[in-house]
Formats: structure tokens, C-alpha cells, sequence
């Protein structure tokens, strides 16, 4: 519950518009309790003294603070709604702003799921408790001081009677909130599992079907299910034992009055109206306190879902732009690696150790070697994808860690293995780095990237939508697309991860064309897996287990007879066999 | 005080629009579930109207006591009319504990029941069907829209009960006490309706909004937090954010403050209307108490009626909405269970006995029901000996997926017939079909567990022993020890855990412990590096020793080894032929070959 108190942050952007709302609550509140005095007139001096002309009055002002109710009431709710839908805009504004820069190290251990529901769950809960919650809280308290005090004005040893069934009242609601909170976390998870449990059976669903797995799978959904259904059912035992006895409480109260008062009405002691009125007092009163259960629970779930929200917007992003960058001119795109080492955050096993190295500007670097060698991790410490460890990186002779991470990674074209395209337009993934390109320069950077044929074939041409709403392209397209995207930035300095290795043979020929031209007039690191794709760079690195093994051009590494000499004679061996075999197999005038 | 913002692209308008009201079909098939309960559900209803009428009586047993009690000064009957308001609450407090208990459990059990109907349905379903729904809309059918139908069941059904019965109880007891007063209440009741239905109108469509603002949020999020990778190499972080807060974030929050205007003023109105109708009492009914028409006690236990009078009526009108959701969750999830099997097996279909492997195809076709025009496949016809190692090649869009689709009834061809070991397996059960096949596909799928459980489904029935030699046999089994936990060692999401390579092996393994008598292999196209590849090649012999074969090819290695290539071409097998014989036709496979497969190896500024 501690974590409640960071809302207070949230809401001092607001703190007139909350100051207004409870003064109006506290206006609403009085005049509710102001009806059962009313009503004790209306009996005493209208009905017992037969004053007619007090009933009119009587009846007048009832409908006067029924009618200035409704306004305050009407006006204490808007501001409140107002506010609460506010601070939940802010606060998703905020988080979605926030987890945008975290770091790439933040991401890999972060789930998709998770964060999304940070921002819809999680400010929901906020925004519930700030909406109805917390003002119902207040409103039970107004009420409950204020309706005690009128009871104990009116008579202090009926008030202590009467309020004695509260007591337990009071106690058995809060601590079912409190308890509450437990049983919906059991919930909670139960359905949690239950999803995960669906999301991972439709999705391998090729397997199951493929494997005659159903049986097993609707076994395992049964038994998630089966632990929803005890969560909830343990939800509802307790909340039937709670919720009749409450009411029951607020009765026992009524007949306490009706009894002990009813006997000193007839005493004489109090008047007939002063007991109506202490009855009335006292549903003013039970109304909100049955409220209770909920409201704690409200709270309960704001304050996690507040502590959760916090857990994401107080993780620095670890990777930041300096305070004061250094300028650059036009940078020529020359790139070094001193002494650099990289560990990824909770691995023991250092990815990078002593990497030194220079690119020219204009040079292709190419690497190669083996899968989990660490190639992707250098080529991400270019654009601060994560920081060295040790060592530094320097572009044009400057840290990057000393540039400005905006101009930094603008100067840098990324191709991936697969490439992740956002349902929007084709023409709106192309100019991801360029928001407002023109429609000449997307339709360049498609051509050079050999993409512009296909997205003429599409329905809406570069309009036409990709992704989940839209239509699916083929491997091989999305990786045109992903450099015609790269392309349009104009980056002096390209990196090509893997890039043409998931697509088909055909495909795979298209792109290489396309690569070749986009690879003049800038530094470009290759990442491959063939020794052909590598060996016309100015430098080749061999990466093995985090460092590099082997460098030098392609004729220095081959008469080195190391690991890149190993690759070379594998791949060269099947070569060889199928060059022979098609110069005896092809027939004669073809070519 | 906000300019109109910018609305989400229609879609996101689409799923709750199905339905405006009130549908006796959704009623029905939501009746079919509550049906075995229906004892539990009449218990619950006689418990209820047993707990109203402890609430009803309370303002009579008050008036009684003002009445007879205190004003006649007659102790007894004070003590009596105390007794009797103990007497009720005791009786309401065991009805609603008891209706809670019956009902809501029943209403539980209903949920359970539809949430596993709905997922043995989806066991049965085509593969087609999950081409078309993605998988965030399945689970949204499975849990949101199954937990709105439960706020329904379990409470609000009965609560709609409560609320109209202790409606017609109050209005019966006020009518009891005094009929002139009562028709003074009375005649605030067409300005509620009159209130409520303005108010309804005014909300639906904001509502509407405010969901489709939700999912749009949901969505955009979703997206920029899956690709944030890709953002940050774009560095717009920035114009995302404007995005968000300007668009999506403002047209929810825009919405939001909308239905806040129409809820800040509904609810006062009604209350206001209570007021007024307590007013009219007292001014009017104060004045028949003193021309003696009335007693104290009937006016104090009508202004206490009309509390109880109007919170069912706001109730009421609350659960609408509830009731609105609801039909529009049953619709769906109604849809989704009547969605038609496609492949499902035939009547009378048979278990296939242990086969040979022996597969033919005759004269097959093949289109998707929703685009009857193109054809996927076209008059294919094959015939494969047991043992026999197919390779199937071609681009993208062939066909070459579709034929091993069709030969693992995913999907049923619309003309000819497949037949395994000479039986149409149309007429087979497709779990004895499926039980003889294996599957490897091109992305090799890995549920959350462990490593030994993903290899362990593949024969429930196998021992750890068999396990392992699984993984001895394909080569995985020392990358495995190699594990932190070894073959407990657990499989991430998506098994992020374990590289490209591994995950491959690990299914691999999984096929082989299933030992079908057809394989069926999606070669992966991404790269490995050369150790691994050259495990993954030996592991692939293992694999398809001795059993027939169907490999979608991208290694040379495998097509060159294959005893039947088929070269697929926009739906057609253009050429068939073991390797050299191909190269010799210089037809499409030595086009294929020439400029693709050795592109991989042979180096392009070679020639």
C-alpha cells in the first residue's frame, strides 16, 4: 500500500482541480447528512405539533438541496473523472515515451506482454482509483465523522449502541479487502496461466495437429482451467460470508434503534422524529463502510498497479545521450574498436573481449564465424545498441558515448536477418528514419532496393498495408523493403546483419544486386555465414567465442590456414563437386 | 474545450459492432451451458425472492413500530415489530448467503465448461481456420469476452432478478400503505425512463469509441514495444511519441472525458428524481397525516421505500450495458464454436492401421474456400514407395506447402484424392493418421518447458532412456549436457534461450522419438555456421532413414540425396527426376539450380 503515495507525483499537475473536487465531495456529503434533521422536523414540529406550514418549508428544502446536490454532485464527478483520465493520459504518455528509450539490454529480458499491460492494466488500476476509489474513501470517511458526530449530538447513548454492530462492520470489510487482494492475485495468476497456456497451444498449433497432441494439450488447458475455477470459487466462499452479514450488521443497528430508542421515545426522552433521524443517520452511514471491500481492494490493486508502473519509469535507460555532445562535421564514416570488451547484463561469459580494429571510411569489413561468436554484438556497439564494457568505440576519432545518440544512429543504415516491418503503409515502413521523405526519394531508395516492381503489384502500391491488418509479404520482400528503409536515411555507415540468409535462393540474388549498389561511398560491415559474401572486403575479421580469431584480407587469411581456411575448404569442397558436376551435366548452347 | 481527434483506422471498429440489442439466437446457445445447472439456478432464484422479501419488510416493521409501538406506547409491539425486523434480516442474511454460494459456483462451473468447450473446439479446428484468426484474437475469445460473459452469469442474472423483484416488492408494499402516496413516487418513474434511455443513447456510442480506443492503444503499444529495436535504429522515438499522445493516447482520452460528462450528469439526475419524489411525499403526504388519512409511521417507511425503490432502478439500468457486452461476447464466442470443422474426421471413419508409407496422389486440387479463382494446386498427381526420400522445389508460393498440407489433412483437396497405403485418408481418423507422421517445420517450434519435455512430446509413451538416445542419435544430446540443467534446462518464450541451430536439433529429436512412418521436413533457410550445418545434415539422414519422406529442400545436400525431386511451379509439378536427370532436361530445376542453389556456395564475382 506504500506505493499509493506515488500518485501524488501524478496528481500535482492537478492539485486545483483535486482541491476543487473534494470541497464539492465534502459540500455533497453535508447535504446528504442534513435530510434525516429535515425529515425529524418534518415528524416532530409537522406531523406531533401539526405546524402545516413547516412541512411546506420542510418539503421546499428538501427539494432545494436535492436540486443544489445534483449540481455539486454532477460538478464534484466531472472534476474528478476529468482528473483521473488526465493522470492516466499523462502516465501512459509517460511510460510509452519511457520504455521507447530503454535500452536494448532492458528489452532483451523484457516480455511484450508485460509492458503492454503496464500501460493499459496497470494505469487502469490507477486511474479506477483516482476516478472512484479514492473519492468514495473520502466519502466514507466524510460520512462516517460527520454522521457519528450528528448521533452523538442527538444523543450520545443511543449513538454508542447503534453504532456498536459498525464496529465489526468497519473490521470485517477491511480486512476483507485487505485479504482480498491475495485471493484476485491467486486469480489472477490462475488466468494468467490459462492464457499462456492458449497462446502457446495456438501457436504451435501445426505441431499439436502434427504430433496428434490434443488430447495431452486439452489436458494441460483442463487443469489451468480447473485452478481458475478453485481461485475463484475460493473468492466467492469468502465474499458470501462477508457480504450477507454486512447487511445484516446494518440491520441489527436499525433494530437497536427501533428498540432502545423506540423505549425512550416513549419515555419521553427523545422525540419520534430524533429516531427516524438516527436511523437515517445511520444508512448514510453504512452505505459507504459497505463499501469498503471494494474500496480497499481499489486501492490495493492502484498501489500495484502504481508499484509496477514505477518498476518500468525508475529503470534509467542505460544507454543516454551526453549532456554535451561533441559536434561533428560531416562525418566521414571511419570507425574504430580500441581494446573494447562487452558482457551482457547478468552473464558471467564476457560476448566481446579485445576487439581492435580500424574501418577506413568506405571500407566493407567483413565478419565471419561461428553462430554465438559475438559478430552481432559488435556491430551493435556502432550505434550504441549497448555501451563497451571497457574500451571504446570511436567514430571519426569520437567516442560514440561522447556524440549525440539521435545524430549517431541516423548516420547508420541496419539491415537485421529478418526484418520487422509495423503494419502501416509500405510507404510509411520505407520512410520510418524520414517521416516526411518525399514520395520520390521512397520511391528511389524501393528502386536501389529492387522493391519498387513488387510494391506496384500490391493492391494500393505503396499505400497498401502490411503486417497483422494487411497483407503478408514474402521473406524476401520485407528484406527489400528493410533496405529500401535503410537506404532512405543515406547512412554513412551500413550494417548488414545476416541479411539475405532467410530468404530463397531466387530472392537471395536479387537482394545481393541491390546490396552491392547500396554499399558504395559508405563503410559497410557484413555479417555472413559464406566465405563468398566476405571475400572481396577490405578486411575480413574472424570472430570466434568473443574474440577475433583471425584478420586480413581474403588471400592473407586463406595462406594462414586457421579457422577461416577450415570454412573456406568445407565450402569449397561442395563447390568444387557441384562445378564439376555442372560443367558435365549442362547442356551444350545453353548460356 | 478538445478539437475532434484523429480516429482510429476502422478496424478497430469492427469486432463489437456485430450486434445492437437483444439477439434469441446468443440467448439460446448461452441457455445450452446454463442448462445442467438449471437446479442450481432455481434454487438460487427461490433464495433470491426469499432475501427480497427479508428487504421488503424492513420500512413495513419500522412503520409497524413508529405506529403501534411508540405512538400507542405499546412496549410489546415495539418488541414484536423489533423481533419480526430480526426475523427478516436473519432470513435475508441465509438467503443471500446461500444464493451466493449456488449460484455463484454454478456460474463458475458454466464458465469452466465453456472455456473448455471452446478450446477442445479449437483442437479440431482446420489449419486454415488459424491462418484467418490471429492468435490475440483467439485469446481474446477465450478470456476476455468468456470473463464478460461471467460477471453475467454469476451475478448479474440473478441481480436484474433482485433488482426487478424488489422493485415490484417495494412498489406492492408502498401500494399496501397508501395508494395516493404511492402514485405520487409513481410519477417521477417516467422521468427515470425518460433520464435513462437519453442517457443510454447518449453513452453507446461513446463507449463504442472508448473501446476502440482501447484497442488501438493496445495495438500501437504492442507494436512499437516489439519493434523498439527497430525504433531506436531509426531513432523515432520521438515522432512515435508524438504519434501516441497526439492521436491514439488523445482519441481515448478525449472519449473518456466524453462518457465522464454523460456519467457526471446521469447519476445526479436519478438522484435528484428521488429527492423530488421525497419531497412530494413529505409535502403532500405530510398534509394527509394531518387530516389523519395517513400515520407518521406510513410517511417515515415511504421515504425509506424510496431509497429502496430507486437503487434497483439505477441498478438496472447500469446492468443494460452489462447485458449489451454480454450479447455481443456470446455472439462471438457462439461464432467461434460453431465455426465448422473442416477436416474433421468423416462419419465412420476408421483407425488407419500401421502403414507401409506408401503415398499417392490423384489428380489432386486445391483452392482456399475464400478465393475459389486461384488455384494453389492443379491436377497433381504422385505416386511415392515406401522409404523413398521426396524433395520438393520451387519459389515461394509454388505450391510445395500446400501438397505436404494436404498430404497431413490440414487442409482437404477439392478435387481428387490422397491415399496412403492405398486408403483415401479422408476416411481414416486423423488422429491414427496423424500419429504415423512427423512434422518439422521450417521455424521449429518449442513450447515453454523443459528441453526434455518438448522432446518428450513427441511420444508421451517414451522413457527418459528413449529421450536421450532420441538426442544421442541426432547429435543434440551434447550441446544439451552442456545446458545449465542439462534436459531440464528450460525452453524461453519462444526459445530464446537456445540458438537457431539447437532448436532445430532439439525437433529433430522430437521427430525421431515419435518414429512416424511418413516425415515431413520445412528445411530451414537460415544460416547456421558450418559445424552446425554439418550436424544438422548428419542428424537429417538419421531422420529420414527408412521412412518415406517429404522435404521441402533448401540444401543441396538434401535434393542432390533425394530419390525423387518434384519441381513445383505455380501449382504444378513442371519436372520430376532424381538430380542428374534434371540438370540434363536444362529446364527449370537447372535454371533453379544454375542461378540459385549454387549462389549459395559459388561465388558471384567469380565468373
Amino acid at each position: 500500500m506504500k506505493h499509493l503515495r506515488k500518485i501524488l507525483p501524478l496528481i500535482r499537475p492537478y492539485r486545483a482541480q483535486v482541491v476543487v473536487a473534494v470541497l464539492l465531495l465534502a459540500a455533497v456529503t453535508s447535504m446528504q447528512l442534513v435530510i434525516p434533521g429535515i425529515i425529524r422536523d418534518v415528524i416532530d414540529r409537522g406531523l406531533v405539533q401539526r405546524e402545516l406550514h413547516a412541512l411546506g418549508v420542510s418539503a421546499l428544502v428538501i427539494l432545494g438541496i436535492g436540486a443544489l446536490r445534483a449540481i455539486t454532485a454532477a460538478l464534484q464527478r466531472y472534476t474528478t473523472e476529468w482528473t483521473s483520465t488526465r493522470v492516466a493520459y499523462d502516465l501512459r504518455n509517460r511510460l510509452f515515451n519511457h520504455i521507447q528509450h530503454l535500452s536494448f539490454s532492458y528489452h532483451d529480458r523484457a516480455q511484450t506482454g508485460q509492458l503492454v499491460s503496464r500501460c493499459i492494466e496497470d494505469v487502469g488500476s490507477v486511474q479506477a482509483f483516482l476516478g472512484f476509489g479514492a473519492i468514495e474513501l473520502l466519502q466514507a470517511f466524510f460520512m462516517t465523522v460527520g454522521a457519528l458526530a450528528l448521533m452523538f449530538l442527538t444523543d450520545a447513548r443511543l449513538a454508542i449502541i447503534a453504532s456498536l454492530p459498525v464496529i465489526p462492520l468497519v473490521i470485517q470489510t477491511s480486512a476483507f479487502g485487505i485479504r482480498a487482494s491475495g485471493m484476485f492475485y491467486a486469480v489472477d495468476n490462475a488466468l494468467g496461466k490459462l492464457s499462456s497456456t492458449l497462446q502457446e497451444n495456438v501457436t504451435g498449433v501445426q505441431v499439436v495437429r502434427a504430433f496428434a497432441r490434443e488430447p495431452h494439450e486439452i489436458g494441460r488447458f483442463d487443469s489451468a482451467n480447473r485452478e481458475l475455477f478453485d481461485a475463484r470459487v475460493h473468492v466467492i466462499d469468502e465474499w458470501a460470508k462477508v457480504m450477507p452479514t454486512s447487511a445484516f450488521l446494518v440491520s441489527l443497528s436499525t433494530i437497536l434503534i427501533l428498540w432502545v430508542g423506540g423505549r425512550m421515545a416513549m419515555e419521553g426522552t427523545l422525540s419520534v422524529g430524533q429516531v427516524v433521524a438516527f436511523n437515517g443517520y445511520l444508512l448514510l452511514l453504512a452505505a459507504p463502510v459497505q463499501e469498503l471491500v471494494w474500496l480497499v481492494n481499489t486501492a490495493g490493486e492502484a498501489a500495484a498497479g502504481l508499484q509496477r508502473a514505477f518498476e518500468v519509469l525508475d529503470s534509467p535507460p542505460s544507454v543516454r545521450s551526453p549532456a554535451m555532445p561533441v559536434s561533428t562535421g560531416n562525418l566521414t564514416g571511419r570507425v574504430e574498436f580500441r581494446d573494447v570488451s562487452f558482457g551482457y547484463e547478468g552473464e558471467e561469459e564476457p560476448a566481446l573481449q579485445q576487439i581492435n580494429f580500424i574501418a577506413q571510411p568506405n571500407q566493407v569489413i567483413g565478419l565471419i564465424g561461428p553462430t554465438g561468436a559475438g559478430k552481432t554484438t559488435l556491430v551493435s556497439l556502432i550505434p550504441r545498441f549497448y555501451d563497451v564494457t571497457a574500451g571504446s568505440v570511436l567514430l571519426d576519432g569520437v567516442d560514440v558515448r561522447a556524440l549525440d545518440l539521435t545524430l549517431l544512429r541516423q548516420q547508420i543504415g541496419i539491415v537485421l536477418q529478418t526484418s520487422l516491418l509495423f503494419s502501416a503503409s509500405i510507404r510509411e515502413n520505407i520512410a520510418l528514419g524520414v517521416p516526411d521523405a518525399s514520395e520520390e526519394r521512397i520511391i528511389v531508395a524501393a528502386r536501389a532496393a529492387q522493391a519498387h516492381d513488387f510494391i506496384l503489384r500490391t493492391p494500393e502500391a505503396y499505400a497498401t498495408v502490411v503486417g497483422e491488418r494487411g497483407i503478408t509479404l514474402s521473406g524476401g520482400q520485407r528484406q527489400r523493403v528493410a533496405i529500401a528503409r535503410a537506404l532512405l536515411i543515406d547512412p554513412r555507415i551500413l550494417i548488414l546483419d545476416d541479411a539475405t540468409s532467410s530468404v530463397d535462393t531466387e530472392t537471395e540474388h536479387r537482394i545481393q544486386n541491390a546490396l552491392a549498389g547500396l554499399m558504395k561511398g559508405r563503410t559497410t560491415f557484413i555479417i555472413a555465414q559464406r566465405i563468398a559474401s566476405v571475400r572481396h572486403a577490405d578486411l575480413i575479421l574472424v570472430i570466434d567465442k568473443g574474440r577475433i580469431l583471425e584478420r586480413g584480407r581474403h588471400a592473407d587469411l586463406l595462406a594462414q590456414k586457421g579457422l577461416y581456411r577450415e570454412i573456406n575448404d568445407l565450402q569449397l569442397a561442395q563447390h568444387a563437386e557441384f562445378k564439376t558436376e555442372l560443367s558435365r551435366l549442362a547442356p551444350a548452347g545453353d548460356d | 474545450m478538445t478539437t475532434q481527434s484523429v480516429a482510429p483506422p476502422s478496424y478497430f471498429h469492427h469486432e463489437d459492432e456485430i450486434l445492437r440489442g437483444y439477439d434469441p439466437n446468443v440467448i439460446r446457445g448461452l441457455l445450452a451451458f446454463i442448462h445442467p445447472y438449471q437446479r442450481e439456478f432455481w434454487l438460487s432464484f427461490l433464495l433470491m425472492i426469499l432475501g427480497s422479501v427479508g428487504a421488503v419488510a424492513g420500512p413495513y416493521l419500522v412503520k409497524v413500530a413508529l405506529d403501534s409501538g411508540i405512538e400507542q406506547g405499546s412496549v410489546s409491539a415495539l418488541r414484536n415489530a423489533a423481533l419480526w425486523y430480526l426475523a427478516a434480516a436473519l432470513l435475508q442474511w441465509a438467503a443471500t448467503y446461500y444464493r451466493l454460494l449456488v449460484m455463484a459456483r454454478a456460474g463458475q462451473s458454466i464458465i469452466y465448461d465453456m472455456r473448455a468447450s471452446l478450446f477442445g473446439h479449437l483442437q479440431r479446428l482446420s489449419m486454415g481456420f488459424f491462418s484467418r484468426f490471429s492468435v490475440g484474437r483467439l485469446i481474446a475469445r477465450v478470456i476476455s469476452d468468456v470473463t464478460s460473459i461471467r460477471n453475467f452469469v454469476t451475478w448479474a442474472v440473478i441481480a436484474i432478478a433482485r433488482s426487478f423483484f424488489t422493485l415490484i416488492g417495494v412498489m406492492a408494499a408502498m401500494l399496501a400503505l397508501d395508494l395516493k402516496l404511492s402514485l405520487y413516487t409513481f410519477a417521477v418513474l417516467p422521468l427515470i425512463i425518460l433520464a435513462t434511455m437519453v442517457f443510454r443513447n447518449k453513452v453507446r456510442d461513446i463507449y463504442r469509441r472508448v473501446r476502440a480506443g482501447n484497442s488501438w492503444v493496445n495495438s500501437v503499444l504492442a507494436e512499437n514495444i516489439n519493434g523498439v529495436r527497430v525504433v531506436q535504429a531509426f531513432s523515432r522515438q520521438g515522432y512515435n511519441y508524438r504519434r501516441f499522445s497526439g492521436e491514439t493516447n488523445k482519441y481515448l482520452l478525449d472519449n473518456n472525458l466524453q462518457a465522464a460528462r454523460s456519467i457526471s450528469l446521469f447519476f445526479p439526475t436519478i438522484d435528484f428524481l428521488g429527492t423530488l419524489a421525497i419531497s412530494l411525499v413529505v409535502w403532500l403526504g405530510g398534509a394527509a397525516v394531518l387530516g389523519a388519512q395517513v400515520t407518521p409511521g406510513v410517511l417515515v417507511a415511504f421515504v425509506l421505500y424510496i431509497e429502496r425503490f430507486f437503487q434497483p432502478i439505477q441498478d438496472l439500468s447500469r446492468r443494460f450495458d452489462q447485458f449489451q457486452a454480454t450479447m455481443i461476447a456470446g455472439e462471438r464466442i457462439l461464432e467461434l464454436l460453431h465455426t465448422e470443422v473442416e477436416t474433421g474426421d468423416a462419419p465412420g471413419a476408421v483407425e488407419l492401421p500401421r502403414i507401409r508409407g506408401e503415398v499417392l496422389f490423384e489428380h489432386v486440387s486445391f483452392h482456399y474456400s475464400d478465393d475459389p479463382s486461384t488455384p494453389v494446386l492443379e491436377e497433381v498427381d504422385l505416386s511415392v514407395r515406401p522409404g523413398q526420400t521426396i524433395a520438393l522445389v520451387g519459389e515461394t508460393g509454388a505450391g510445395k506447402s500446400t501438397l505436404i498440407k494436404l498430404l497431413s489433412r490440414f487442409h482437404d483437396p477439392t478435387d481428387g484424392r490422397v491415399l496412403i497405403d492405398g486408403v483415401d485418408i479422408r476416411t481414416v481418423t486423423q488422429a491414427s493418421l496423424r500419429r504415423q507422421m512427423g512434422i518439422v517445420l521450417q521455424e521449429p517450434f518449442l513450447f515453454g518447458g523443459s528441453v526434455y519435455e518438448n522432446i518428450h512430446f513427441g511420444n508421451l509413451d517414451a522413457s527418459a532412456e528413449d529421450v536421450q538416445a532420441a538426442a544421442r542419435a541426432v547429435g543434440a544430446h551434447d550441446f544439451i549436457m552442456n545446458l545449465r540443467q542439462g534436459y531440464q534446462s528450460p525452453v524461453e518464450e519462444g526459445g530464446a534461450l537456445l540458438s537457431v541451430g539447437q532448436r532445430q536439433l532439439i525437433s529433430f529429436a522430437r521427430a525421431l522419438l515419435a518414429d512416424p512412418r511418413i516425415l515431413i521436413l520445412d528445411e530451414a533457410t537460415s544460416s547456421v555456421d558450418t559445424q552446425t550445418e554439418l550436424l544438422i545434415q548428419k542428424a537429417l539422414a538419421r531422420l529420414l532413414e527408412g521412412r518415406t519422406s517429404f522435404v521441402i529442400a533448401h540444401r543441396l545436400s538434401t535434393i542432390v540425396k533425394s530419390d525423387l525431386i518434384l519441381v513445383m511451379n505455380q501449382g504444378r509439378i513442371v519436372e520430376r527426376g532424381r538430380h542428374s536427370d534434371l540438370l540434363k532436361q536444362g529446364g527449370l530445376y537447372y535454371n533453379l539450380y544454375s542461378m540459385g542453389f549454387q549462389e549459395r556456395i559459388v561465388d558471384k564475382y567469380d565468373e
